[in-house]
């Protein structure tokens, strides 16, 4: 490696991380946020068969999980300006993240909440709960435990997928590594770099998945506690 | 106390319930039999509303109801005098012993937790459970976790308390020790409706004894006229073959 290469390496990385730190992160958790929010009320509505509302949660998976994310954000970037509807990169990029993780995450707690066997809610009744008391302190912790690995999978995925933002002129770690790219020429070197560095803010995601884990086991006294 | 009559329940097309009546004083302790699949299990599940009847009056504390029209608010509120205790237990999976137990009090009725507490140990230490109190459902025997669940069940207090087949999905080492329990309340004059197949325990702490058979009550007597001077060949048949089978 010759000293022009480790130099760009060395003052990339800061500035890469940094982007990383500022954009990719906070756009992630904020998007991930939005999404568990969006997750939660479709997949009530769906466990608790609310009849006029769930038709439009089932088209909203739908259309999302059907259409290419990439896709989804150019629509909402590039294509609601025509209708006269303009709204700044980030804010459209959350927006999109957040829309589209949570179709996912609605059907990830959805099935965990499917998973909590009937005979919780019944037990709930007959000591006098009421279904929402019964969803808030029975059910929903025991399908958060069952859903919190699938849950992490997505958050982890994501912090990956926000790289896609680049697109829409987010200026994000990828975007800043391209920039820097272009300026210099040393692309296997810097997309190296910049994998490296999605690898790192991965590894720590994944190391607070097990952290969290541990917990619930605690918490909840074991994982595949089942009647 | 509870009174039933004409309850009927049908599953798409099988008619499981065809007219039940059945009366409940203070004290009573009413054991059901009949062969499997004659809609005991079915009966109770409807006095409790966890399955909607499609006929029949409910009279409770004085009240009558129609109980297919009876509105939630209601229904929450006659079981909050009532008690369900399960062949497979359902114990809350997420919650220590006395925390089960303390659930329906604080949550459901209001009550200040310190009294809850107070309760909670008290109705465990009754079942047998003193050691226990802070331990999960998964940290305890099949056995165990029965009485926890009805340690759950006698905290509040409650008029009537309903009884599926407690002991069918124990351990036979570990179905005396519930039985035991079970007819210690019955000595403390609690009422009570139990589904079981455990002919003894019927025949030892039951006041009265009812037998269905086909969604239909064949016999509702004392336990002494059900087993000692019983006249339906039907009965007497199911009888003996039960007495055989042990
Ligand atoms: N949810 C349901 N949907 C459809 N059919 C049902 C349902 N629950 C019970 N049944 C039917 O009702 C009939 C009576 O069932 P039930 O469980 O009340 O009998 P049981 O007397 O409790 O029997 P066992 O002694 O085996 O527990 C059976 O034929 C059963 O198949
Ligand atoms: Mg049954």
């Amino acid at each position: 490696m010759n000293e022009r290469l480790i130099n760009i390496l060395l003052e990339s990385f800061p500035k890469i991380f940094l982007q990383g730190i500022l954009i990719t992160i906070p756009l992630t958790l904020v998007s991930f946020a939005l999404a568990l929010v969006i997750a939660m009320i479709c997949a009530m509505i769906q466990v608790a068969n609310v009849k006029w509302l769930k038709p439009f949660v089932r088209f909203y998976i739908w259309i999302v999980r059907g259409t290419p994310l990439l896709v989804q954000l150019y629509l909402i970037y590039f294509g609601l300006p025509d209708l006269g509807i303009v709204l700044p990169a980030l804010p459209c990029a959350v927006m999109v993240f957040a829309l589209n993780e949570g179709a996912y995450c609605a059907e990830t707690m959805r099935a965990a909440i499917e998973s909590v066997p009937q005979g919780q809610l019944e037990a709930g009744y007959c000591v006098g709960m009421s279904y929402m008391q019964i969803m808030r302190r029975i059910v929903l912790p025991q399908a958060f435990r069952t859903a919190f690995p699938p849950l992490s999978n997505s958050l982890i995925s994501m912090v990956k997928d926000t790289s896609l933002a680049a697109n829409i002129t987010v200026m994000e770690m990828f975007m800043q590594a391209q920039r820097i790219a272009g300026r210099t020429y040393e692309h296997l070197a810097l997309y190296a770099e910049t994998a490296l560095i999605y690898l790192i803010f991965c590894t720590v995601f994944t190391k607070l998945q097990r952290m969290g884990e541990k917990k619930l086991n605690t918490l909840s006294g074991g994982s595949s506690i089942r009647a | 106390m509870l009174e039933v009559k004409g309850l009927k329940k049908t599953f798409d097309n099988n008619e499981v319930l065809k007219g039940v009546d059945l009366r409940l004083g203070k004290g009573d302790v009413l054991a059901v039999l009949g062969p499997s699949g004659s809609g005991k299990t079915t009966m109770l599940r409807c006095l409790n509303f966890l399955e909607r009847a499609d006929e029949g009056a409910l009279t409770f504390l004085g009240a009558e109801h129609d109980m297919p029209s009876m509105k939630p608010k209601q229904i929450a509120e006659y079981r909050r005098h009532t008690a369900f205790v399960f062949q497979s237990f359902n114990l809350f999976l997420n919650k220590t012993a006395i925390q089960n137990v303390t659930e329906g009090l604080t949550v459901a009725r209001r009550m200040p937790k310190a009294e809850a507490r107070e309760r909670a140990e008290r109705a465990l230490i009754e079942v047998g459970l003193e050691g226990k109190f802070d331990s999960r459902p998964n940290e305890l025997s099949g056995g165990q976790q029965q009485r926890v669940a009805i340690a759950r069940a006698i905290a509040a207090d409650p008029d009537v308390i309903f009884f599926d087949e407690p002991t069918s999905a124990l351990d036979p080492e570990l179905i005396g020790g519930v039985l035991d329990v079970i007819r210690s309340l019955a000595e403390e004059g609690r009422t009570m409706i139990v589904v079981t197949h455990e002919i003894s325990f019927a025949r030892n702490a039951a006041s009265r004894v009812m037998f269905m058979d086909g969604g239909r009550v064949l016999a509702d007597e004392s336990a002494h006229e059900f087993f000692e001077e019983q006249k339906l060949p039907r009965i007497q048949a199911f009888l003996n073959k039960i007495e055989r089978e042990i």
